[in-house]
């Protein structure tokens, strides 16, 4: 599939090229309107360029952003959303690894009936179970709080399976030498499995961080208090502000705030994330 | 320092079906025990019951004093190498070492100056620092040995330990393992399917097959005097010939295909008429016949190692290929009649139906 001709490799770029237009020209104009002044974004022409008042919209938007629309300022609800994602990806990767770790090294009565009850709830998303589990947390006073926001969220199923699947893999010598080495379960767990799965928990912690940070629906669902709202309800309260035009220019200075904590995760883990997926270290 | 005692011991897997079927042995203190066998015979499973990796159903396993059937791996005193090695791929060499004696709760002195003198007799010293990955196979291969070494266990283990090594290595390292043992003077225990590493590493040679020891004994006594014709092929590079024979109606002598006659000696006495399997080791047949008998082989493929010459041939009057071996390089061609001596003395005789020696009767292993 090596080729080299000219028109071939202007073709391909030019399919790339279009491919970063289509992805990246969104994030150009949230940036481009996050730099403009109040009133330039809503008459046309729409501006390409970046405006002048980049400092101050961002400045509004970390102190006072949402206190004009009668709410937090981002700096909370950004804070919130970290304790959030933070919360469901730590407690999934622990519980699941956890989970897998019995399932495949333990033998007891009813194993797989309990890997199949948890292999099953992969098909009942958070949306499908939200009514009920609304309930529970409720019953459980668990409403406005982070324990109310992270845990119905942590009970994991599809990691439990991709760890399931990676022990899986790694070779029986291994326990074998620990056991003749005199460690047992947890000192196995600790010293030799945990060391082995650190690419796949890199991998699974971005992915993870990643879901937890764009949770929408259950935030809402849960938090009444505005000291507990997250980033992305915040911007979406900042957008439906009543009688007057949402002040476009520090929506998406807010927005370009909201990206960069995901970006930052997927750059400081990008070298073990990349190697969790695509290689298995044994 | 322990001598290791097998008694009866038998594996039945969930299953039903039987691994091991009622094995005894006995190592003395300090004696170096091969398990040879093809694949399938049990030998890594008996192993792996002595580590304490799988259940024994049934028996005895006694190390030193102590009966440890019940016990778990770490509590019997054994270190075990594995035949991929199983080095920890996250711990440097150093951590892979001390990490038995680190869950032992060692302190730190000690371990550091175990893991250094058993580094020192390994040639380890420089690569403490590195990851097996960053190790050659052969490297590897020591740092599997210094991990079985700084335990100073009663008994090591060995499970097919050189098998993943390349020919020259596997002969350099047989050596070392012998070495090493001689001079520790621990009991060890060795599994192979190489009957070249069975022979030279063994005190005592354990030849398995089905699940049962066929026959155990000194590597020399074994290859001499096999008690069975599963053995007598077994052991020996390349494998005995068998041919098949009929005792002659005066019981006096054999009775080959190809008006063959080979007299019986008189401490094998089967009976008139009875059918056997003659056997003759490949190096025991000469190109030189003298006044006994001989076989006529027409000659079929030669291959030149230089030391020696080994000729497969055919024959007259017989289904069996026969193996010649011969030192140095023989006056041979391709399809040409070869006349073979063929020396009584040599000569081994089973029963047919059930392929136990007719010719050493009371050697024989623990069936």
């Amino acid at each position: 599939m090596v080729e080299n001709r000219r028109w071939l490799n202007l073709l391909t770029h030019a399919v790339l090229l279009l491919g970063l237009a289509v992805v990246a020209l969104p994030l150009w104009m949230t940036f481009v309107a996050s730099t403009l002044g109040p009133g330039e974004l809503i008459n046309p022409p729409i501006p390409l360029l970046p405006g002048s008042h980049l400092l101050a919209n961002y400045g509004e938007a970390l102190s006072s952003g949402m206190a004009r629309a009668g709410g937090v300022p981002v700096g909370t609800m950004l804070f919130n959303s970290l304790v959030m994602a933070l919360g469901i990806a730590v407690g999934k990767i622990a519980i699941s690894v956890i989970s897998a770790y019995a399932i495949v090294y333990f033998r007891f009565p009813f194993r797989m009936t309990v890997f199949w009850l948890i292999f099953v709830t992969l098909m009942l998303p958070v949306e499908v179970r939200i009514v009920p589990t609304f309930q529970v947390v409720s019953s459980l006073g668990m409403l406005n709080s982070y324990a109310g926001l992270t845990i119905p969220l942590i009970a994991s199923a599809t990691a439990t399976f991709l760890f399931r699947q990676f022990f899986l893999t790694v070779p029986d010598e291994y326990l074998e030498a620990a056991r003749i080495d005199g460690a047992g379960p947890i000192r196995f767990f600790r010293d030799i499995l945990l060391p082995l799965s650190r690419t796949n928990m890199a991998a699974l912690f971005v992915i993870l961080f990643i879901y937890g940070w764009n949770q929408y629906l259950w935030p809402l669902i849960v938090t009444t208090d505005e000291h507990l709202y997250t980033i992305v309800m915040g911007i979406k309260g900042m957008v439906t502000v009543s009688d007057e035009e949402p002040n476009w220019p520090i929506v998406m200075a807010t927005s370009m705030l909201a990206m960069l904590p995901p970006v930052a995760v997927v750059i400081a883990m990008q070298r073990l994330f990349v190697k969790g997926l695509v290689d298995t270290e044994k | 320092m322990a001598e290791l005692h097998l008694n009866g011991v038998r594996k039945v897997y969930a299953g039903g079906v039987e691994a091991i079927r009622g094995v005894d042995l006995e190592a003395e203190d300090g004696e170096f025990v091969v398990i040879v066998g093809p694949s399938g015979c049990g030998k890594s499973t008996l192993l792996r019951m002595v580590a304490g990796l799988e259940r024994t159903s049934e028996g005895e396993i006694r190390i030193g004093e102590r009966v440890v059937n019940d016990l778990e791996p770490a509590q019997r005193d054994i270190a075990m190498v594995f035949q991929n090695y199983a080095l920890y791929p996250h711990m440097s060499v150093f951590r892979n070492m001390a990490y038995g004696l680190n869950n032992q709760g060692r302190p730190k002195e000690e371990i550091l100056e175990r893991v250094q003198r058993a580094a020192r007799m390994l040639q380890l010293e420089g690569l403490l620092e590195r990851k097996p990955r960053q190790l050659s196979g052969g490297q590897r291969q020591r740092v599997a040995m210094g991990r079985a070494l700084v335990r100073d266990p009663k008994v090591f283990l060995f499970d097919e330990p050189l098998s993943n090594l390349d020919a020259k290595l596997r002969v350099q390292m047989r050596v070392e393992i012998k070495a090493l043992q001689r001079g520790l003077g621990t009991t060890a225990m060795y599994v192979t399917h190489d009957q070249v590493e069975a022979m030279t590493l063994a005190d005592r040679l354990v030849v398995m097959n089905g699940g049962v020891a066929e026959q155990i004994g000194r590597p020399l006594d074994i290859y001499q005097r096999p008690a069975t014709r599963f053995v007598a092929g077994f052991i020996g590079s390349p494998s005995m010939n068998f041919l098949t024979a009929a005792v002659a109606a005066d019981g006096r002598s054999l009775e080959l295909p190809g008006e063959l006659r080979v007299p019986l000696s008189a401490r094998a006495g089967p009976t008139a008429g009875r059918q056997v399997t003659v056997g003759v080791r490949p190096e025991h047949l000469h190109l030189s016949p003298g006044s006994g008998p001989r076989l006529t082989l027409s000659v079929g493929l030669i291959e030149l190692l230089g030391a020696e010459t080994v000729v497969y041939g055919h024959p007259a009057g017989h289904e069996e290929a026969v193996t010649l071996r011969v030192q140095g390089v023989p006056e041979v061609t391709e399809g040409q009649d070869l006349e073979l001596g063929l020396d009584p003395a040599h000569v081994h005789l089973f029963d047919a139906r059930t392929g136990r020696s007719l010719s050493h009767p009371d050697d024989g292993g623990a069936v």
